[in-house]
């Protein structure tokens, strides 16, 4: 059996959890089941068995709220309950946090972030970046049961079939939370998230203020329906929030087009976005290290340009 | 209290990234304790300085010239040394297994690691470590005091951030904006290459890589570079929508 988490949010199922379907498949090693952890969860279930061959459901006021040590035990729990061959689990900050635990508690070996899955032989194969995304590892492991954490992105989005699958509830044996989260700062948009937007708009230091940054990156992100994006830089000088930044130590993007507005293209940076598949670049210094892995761009006054942007979009 | 603060030798973030045999050629490259792990080492500094008893011992598994990532770490203020060397590359994993080891032999009750070091893009480390001893873990933390035997902090979360309590032993993982990692003073380099750095063997603690690496390649998307001059926004912002919406058919 092939165990996937399906992550959900705000009572709907992630995008993850398509993609996880979608690797699940290519592996033909029968039967695909989605674990389901949460409190509440009766509709994301029967999202989950459109996707997959059986759905178990942890439905429990205890997994109200997200801990590593407590989805650990829960999917380790059930991976050896139903002699899971492989657990895929989606590339999230969450699911690269508690997937080494559920490793080392199987004593599995962990696949992480892949951007690619094969299984050869019984042998699971493997691509994931290194180096700040600057270098792509192949890699294999050959055990009875291998924890894979799932790039996002990585895997086409699987189709909802007609069928639904069967859903079956666990019961788990839960540890306590000793990670006592006090108190939480969630940065809601109302825009799509960036780890799934198919357009990503993102701004530096190079529109000057935040005030700019609003009119003219965020004008921009909603004039094309895209997530809205940040340098670190802009991060640290408190003009927009952690959640928005994209790098090394801010989220990682593979959008269709990733439009970057007054960036001028630091490593850091470059890693969290330069696998996408089209880069814009918008920039008043020609020789900024973005236009060297930029598609298009404009080499010019993003205060003039942007807006003269946002005009031509709206013919 | 001891603390032990995790530290990888990566390649400084600004070198080219070179491949050879297979492998991403360290060699003639400039090397650095990676950023993320001076974090870690500033981290345990500060506590100490705001009032904890602590002895810092900072810990590496690597090759020979890990022993100046180390050194570094001694520089800037921790107390001595371990280096478990070998050339054998681990993954998060197995390496947890050795640090697991570590910490339990030197009794230590906090640990810090990088939140995601520049050589592996790997996060697993700190979370496996604290699997292995039994422990709880904060990730990605980006403010940190200790109240008694309580580490009270900030740690970003998939959406957002949130503040946490947790009781010692624990493992936290740094990041970016933690805190400013202080330059090693000469006197601070000068003391440092006095202080103890114990050599261990990897085959003492009979772990072996679960991953097989079978090879790396660097892949550089070939891009466009369909690059046009401004001066006339209009003209040029009507050119660059045109491609977007006909040639790369990214936007509607």
């Amino acid at each position: 059996m092939i165990l996937f988490v399906a992550e959900h949010a705000n009572g709907k199922l992630s995008k993850s959890a398509y993609e996880l379907a979608t690797a699940a498949r290519g592996l033909n090693r029968g039967d695909v089941a989605a674990l389901v952890l949460g409190s509440g969860v009766a509709s994301v279930a029967a999202a989950a068995a459109l996707i997959a061959d059986q759905v178990l459901v942890a439905d429990s006021a205890d997994l109200a709220q997200y801990d590593a040590e407590v989805w650990s035990a829960a999917v380790a729990q059930i991976a050896t309950e139903g002699e899971a061959e492989v657990v895929l689990i989606a590339g999230s900050r969450s699911g690269r946090e508690y997937s080494p635990r559920v490793a080392v508690k199987l004593d599995a070996p962990l696949l992480e972030d892949v951007t690619s899955l094969k299984d050869e032989g019984g042998v699971l194969h493997a691509e994931h970046y290194t180096f700040l995304t600057r270098v792509t590892e192949r890699v294999e492991a050959k055990a009875a049961v291998v924890v894979v954490t799932v790039k996002a992105g990585a895997f086409a989005a699987a189709a909802p079939g007609t069928a639904a699958a069967e859903q079956f509830d666990v019961d788990l044996e839960l540890p306590k939370r000793r990670l006592n989260v006090t108190g939480s700062t969630k940065e809601k948009t109302g825009r799509i998230a960036l780890t799934e937007a198919d357009i990503v708009v993102s701004g530096g230091r190079g529109v000057g203020t935040p005030e700019g940054f609003v009119q003219l990156v965020e004008g921009l992100a909603d004039q094309l329906g895209a997530a809205v994006g940040a340098t670190r830089a802009v991060v640290d000088a408190g003009w927009r929030p952690y959640s928005e930044q994209v790098g090394q130590t801010g989220k990682t993007v593979q959008p269709k087009a990733y439009i970057a507005v007054g960036i001028s293209g630091a490593v850091q940076h470059l890693s969290g976005m330069n696998k996408s598949k089209c880069i814009v670049a918008i920039n008043k210094d020609g020789d900024a290290p973005i236009f060297k892995i930029a598609d298009y761009g404009i080499v010019g006054d993003v205060k003039e340009i942007v807006p003269a942007m946002i005009q031509e979009l709206r013919k | 209290m001891r603390i032990l603060t995790l530290i990888r030798q990566v390649l400084d973030a600004e070198e080219s990234v070179r491949v050879r045999n297979g492998a991403v050629e360290l060699e003639g490259s400039k090397l650095v304790m990676d950023t993320m792990d001076e974090y870690g080492v500033e981290e345990a500094l500060r506590l100490r300085e705001s009032g904890a008893e602590a002895e810092i011992v900072a810990v590496a598994v690597g090759a020979a010239r890990a022993e100046e990532a180390l050194r570094t770490a001694l520089a800037m203020g921790a107390d001595r040394g371990i280096h478990v060397v070998t050339d054998v590359a681990l993954d998060a994993i197995a390496l947890s297994a050795v640090m697991a080891q570590i910490a339990k032999t030197e009794g230590a009750e906090l640990i810090f690691c990088g939140g995601q070091e520049a050589d592996w893009d790997s996060q697993a480390l700190g979370a496996a470590t604290a699997e292995r001893l039994g422990w709880p873990q904060a990730t990605w933390t980006s403010a940190l005091e200790l109240k008694d035997t309580t580490l009270v902090g900030k740690h970003e979360a998939d959406e957002g951030s949130e503040s946490f309590e947790v009781a010692l032993p624990a493992v936290v993982t740094t990041q970016q904006g933690l805190n400013e990692p202080r330059y090693p003073t000469l006197p601070n380099i000068m003391k440092s290459k006095k202080k103890e750095i114990r050599k261990e063997m990897l085959e003492a603690y009979g772990v072996a890589p679960k991953v097989k690496v079978n090879g790396v390649e660097i892949q550089v998307k070939e891009r466009l570079k369909k690059i046009l001059d401004g001066k006339d926004a209009a003209g040029a912002v009507a050119q660059l929508v045109k491609m977007l919406r006909e040639d790369a058919g990214v936007i509607a």
